[in-house]
């Protein structure tokens, strides 16, 4: 009796203190999820809090007049319109999916494994890799100032951030990923659950997560990456001691109406945000990309691509939508290599006005270079998340 | 005998005497006279439009900085503070100036006939460069140039004036992304493109220049308010064009004046580079209007030009390999007022050829206009040969002698910012990376640098200029020289008065 009493009052206090235990171990496994940090309630650098709660774009280029508002011009010349007025919670869940392969169909890429701050926000390849290891055409764009942007894709077949995020996300070859899913996925985390409620707070806590949430927040992140900082700034704001003579002499080579840089690659953004046929050759072996022809049913655009900014392009080799030129050497040389030089014999393209016979000698290439490499600024670069959401572990995307 | 010898020698000696006297005393030294350039002139402020009176002028507020024969335009450009005059003397110059600086004025001084030469001996890409407000250059002599003569890209409240341009390659003076302009006296030939290009620029006047031998006269293009008059322009491949180039970021050309010019034989073969916009214009052509709207050629002298004298044509004719979905093509309410033209399309050429032979015509007309475009106007259409004009009302307008300039009646304003404006982008723009208040970023709190230099903004920009690291568990902050005084003052302020 006295031994079966303490049997059973000992399996009674073993049995409350498992109980106990694995309450407080689900209770733990659960706070392991709220113990996440809550939004950012402070807007990233380069924008100022207002009273509705919206980060506003703010820099030095607004002390300068834009000539027709087009944000295009010369060194003490505003920028274009950019977007702005999201919220700091709307920036940093942008943030979290941003960095989160939970985005992709089989939870392997993210949108950092294409654009990876580290490698100027590119990825470092000729052309990106998609699902599966495939091998895609072109290479991956920088995404610092994007959210100036009018076109993106390097042949402009979208017009907004969301339109570009939804062909990538929805891509078979890209990410793969499809609404349905996509949507079931995020409700199923109950961390995203309640960074979406915060972040959109207007709407009901219990309220399923909705395509246009996300797409806005990664927006709003895309959009909050802000490069106006560099060595070639401070010059054009005033400080003249910022560039070098080299330096100097290689600006001058850009925007002279010899080199023409500065034609298409206009200050203060380095894009004037047009199209263009350069015909910049294939790596070995691919067909001509057709380009802008395609999106704009236009053949005089066969082999036109936006044109890219310039801004950290130092950061972002190899060169050329589909990464044919390795350095910045060879892709400033391939200008002056002759009008149409690498363009396929069995092709007609419509070769861009400004690319001509410039004649560069050897030591305006290297100048060049020199002063592309001015264009430098990680200054406002976003911290990457430490956990993640969806759990799966930030590392292993990071090669 | 003796005595007429006599006679002739003190003569001759006396006229030296006098020569000499006359000379040192009477001669004048040209360096003391040479007058300060005429400024920016602007009659309109607080006027109606039709007066003459000077209402406001600039005024020249700084150093006189003289550059002589061997020594370096470029490094008095480095000295130069805005409001600055450089006078250059005579000698030759290979260099190119660029001039990164506001209210700089770059005078010339011809002594005797001898200019002062930039010459960039066809390997320097240009003679001058500018991106201020507010920039003169006058008196040059500019040769040899792979690129431009001048070339602006952005900056307002410009004077080009009294330059003597040959060869400098792709064209001879070109503003770009400029506003409130003024072109005027001077003589350029021997361009590959357009000796004087207008380009995506607001209120500029062209007047009295002389262009000849060039591919492209003058060459007013997607810019807006503009007016070219009294202008020679002869013996280029055209003469006078107005017209939008597609793809550019800035698309729209309008009410662009041609009145009282000289467009004389402009018959010159085409050297543009392949490729190149004008590189397709016909020989023969006088004046080219392709997609601009609300152009008024008025009163000019438009003779002996083999093609056309005025042709008027849309984008998919003129230029129709590069389409551009924004640009609106069609050249709308051209109006053609009074001008005198004879001996024009004596031997046309081409697309122009071919089609008057359809007409059953050898010659091409005066006045040639082909594809879209509505709202066209003629005065008087019976006075010329013409072709495609059978829309053409009657003008309007008989004259536009109400229009004196183009230019603005006051100067274009920098834009201006407050202080608290310009502390608060230098805050956010730049401070923002490392610091914020209330938390922690790379940097300290903001609110610690309050709490430092309560009432002490000066304190800040001491600091920020020249950091001395004091905390070890912080970074070093990199010095914000590169900042100007009235930005570091304005954002230490600013700083101080943050609550949020």
């Amino acid at each position: 009796m006295e031994n079966k009493s303490t049997l059973l009052k000992l399996s009674i206090i073993g049995l409350l203190f498992s109980g106990l235990l694995l309450f407080f171990f689900s209770s733990d496994s659960s706070e392991s999820y709220t113990d996440l940090a809550a939004l950012n309630c402070h807007c990233p650098p380069g924008f100022k809090l207002n009273e509705d709660n919206k980060c506003i774009s703010k820099n030095l280029y607004q002390q300068y007049d834009s000539p027709n508002n087009q944000g295009v011009g010369g060194l003490q010349t505003g920028l274009p319109v950019v977007r702005d007025g999201f919220t700091p919670q709307e920036i940093d869940l942008g943030r979290y999916l941003f960095f989160d392969p939970v985005m992709s169909i089989d939870g392997s890429m993210s949108c950092a494994t294409c654009h990876e701050p580290n490698k100027g926000f590119s990825d470092g390849l000729p052309t990106s890799i998609g699902k599966d290891n495939l091998k895609l055409d072109r290479a991956a764009p920088t995404l610092w100032n994007v959210g100036y942007l009018k076109r993106l894709f390097w042949d402009g077949r979208a017009a907004t951030l969301e339109e570009q995020m939804e062909m990538t996300l929805f891509s078979e070859v890209e990410m793969a990923n499809n609404p349905e899913n996509l949507l079931n996925t995020l409700n199923n985390i109950d961390n995203y659950r309640k960074l979406f409620a915060e972040a959109y707070p207007e709407r009901d806590k219990k309220e399923d997560i909705e395509l246009p949430e996300i797409f806005k927040a990664l927006a709003a992140f895309q959009s909050s990456l802000i490069s106006l900082n560099s060595k070639y700034d401070q010059y054009a704001h005033g400080y003249h001691a910022a560039l070098n003579e080299k330096e100097i002499e290689g600006m001058n080579v850009f925007r002279s109406f010899v080199a023409r840089c500065a034609e298409c690659h206009t200050p203060p953004l380095f894009t004037n945000q047009q199209f263009a046929v350069i015909g910049s050759p294939e790596p070995d072996g691919l067909p001509l990309d057709p380009g802008a022809e395609i999106p704009f049913a236009d053949k005089s655009m066969r082999g036109a691509f936006k044109v890219p900014t310039l801004r950290n392009i130092d950061l972002t080799a190899p060169y050329m939508h589909s990464g044919k030129f390795e350095t910045l050497r060879e892709a400033v040389e391939f200008y002056t290599k002759g009008r149409g030089h690498a363009v396929p014999k069995d092709e007609k393209l419509y070769i861009h006005w400004h690319i001509w016979e410039p004649e560069l000698s050897d030591y305006e290439l290297d100048r060049l270079v020199d002063f592309l490499k001015t264009l430098n600024d990680e200054s406002f670069m976003p911290k990457m998340p430490e956990t993640l959401p969806s759990g799966i572990k930030l590392t292993n995307q990071q090669t | 005998m003796k005595s007429t010898l006599f006679k002739i020698i003190g003569g001759i000696l006396l006229l030296a005497i006098g020569v000499f006297l006359g000379r040192t005393l009477l001669g004048t030294s040209g360096e003391s006279t040479v007058p300060m350039p005429s400024t920016m002139q602007y009659r309109n402020v607080g006027h109606s439009g039709d007066t003459t009176q000077v209402a406001q002028r600039k005024e020249f507020t700084g150093q006189i900085i003289e550059v002589k024969k061997g020594g370096s335009i470029q490094e008095a450009v480095k000295a130069a503070n805005p409001g600055d005059l450089i006078r250059v003397f005579p000698g030759t110059y290979s260099e190119n100036v660029y001039i990164d600086k506001d209210d700089i004025s770059l005078q010339g001084v011809i002594i005797k006939g001898e200019w002062p030469t930039l010459d960039g001996k066809h390997k320097i890409n240009d003679g001058f460069l500018y991106s201020g407000n507010g920039i003169l250059i006058e008196n040059f002599k500019i040769i040899n140039y792979k690129g431009n003569g001048i070339m602006g890209q952005a900056g307002n409240n410009f004077i080009i004036r009294n330059n003597w341009i040959i060869d400098t390659g792709v064209y001879g003076i070109f503003p770009q992304f400029g506003k409130n302009g003024l072109i005027e006296h001077n003589v350029l030939s021997v361009i590959a493109d357009a000796a004087i290009y207008v380009g995506m620029c607001d209120n500029i006047d062209v007047r009295h220049n002389e262009v000849f031998d060039s591919v492209a006269g003058i060459e007013i293009e997607n810019s807006r308010h503009c007016l070219v008059e009294n202008n020679y322009v002869h013996n280029n491949t055209g003469g006078l064009l107005a017209f939008i180039t597609p793809g550019l970021p800035i698309k729209t050309a309008f009410n662009i004046i041609f009145r009282n010019n000289f467009v004389v034989n402009n018959n010159h073969p085409n050297f543009g580079a392949p490729g190149s916009t004008v590189a397709s214009i016909p020989p023969g052509t006088g004046i080219l209007i392709m997609a601009a709207d609300d152009v008024i050629v008025e009163n000019n002298i438009i003779t002996g030009n083999k093609n056309t004298g005025i042709t008027i044509v849309d984008l998919a004719t003129g230029d129709p390999k590069a389409n551009d979905p924004n640009s609106e093509g069609n050249p709308d309410r051209v109006v053609i007022l009074d001008n005198i033209m004879f001996g024009n399309g004596d031997d046309p050429t081409g697309e122009i050829k071919a089609i008057m032979l359809t007409q059953l015509e050898t010659k091409g007309p005066d006045i040639f206009a082909y594809g879209g475009g509505i709202g066209s106007t003629i005065r008087d259409k019976n006075r010329y040969r013409t072709f495609g004009l059978g829309d053409y009302g009657p003008a309007q307008i008989e004259d536009t002698k109400d229009i004196k300039t183009m230019m603005l009646g006051a100067p274009v304003p920098p834009r201006s910012v407050t202080d608290q404006e310009l502390g608060e982008i230098t805050y956010y723009g730049v401070c923002a990376g490392c610091h914020a208040l209330g938390t922690t970023l790379i940097g300290v709190d903001t609110q610690i640098i309050k709490d430092i230099y309560v009432d002490n903004p000066q304190g800040i920009v001491n600091y920020i200029t020249k950091p001395l690291n004091l905390r070890d568990d912080y970074p070093e902050m990199p010095p914000q020289d590169y900042l100007s005084d009235e930005a570091k003052m304005a954002v230490a302020k600013y700083i101080l008065q943050m609550t949020n």
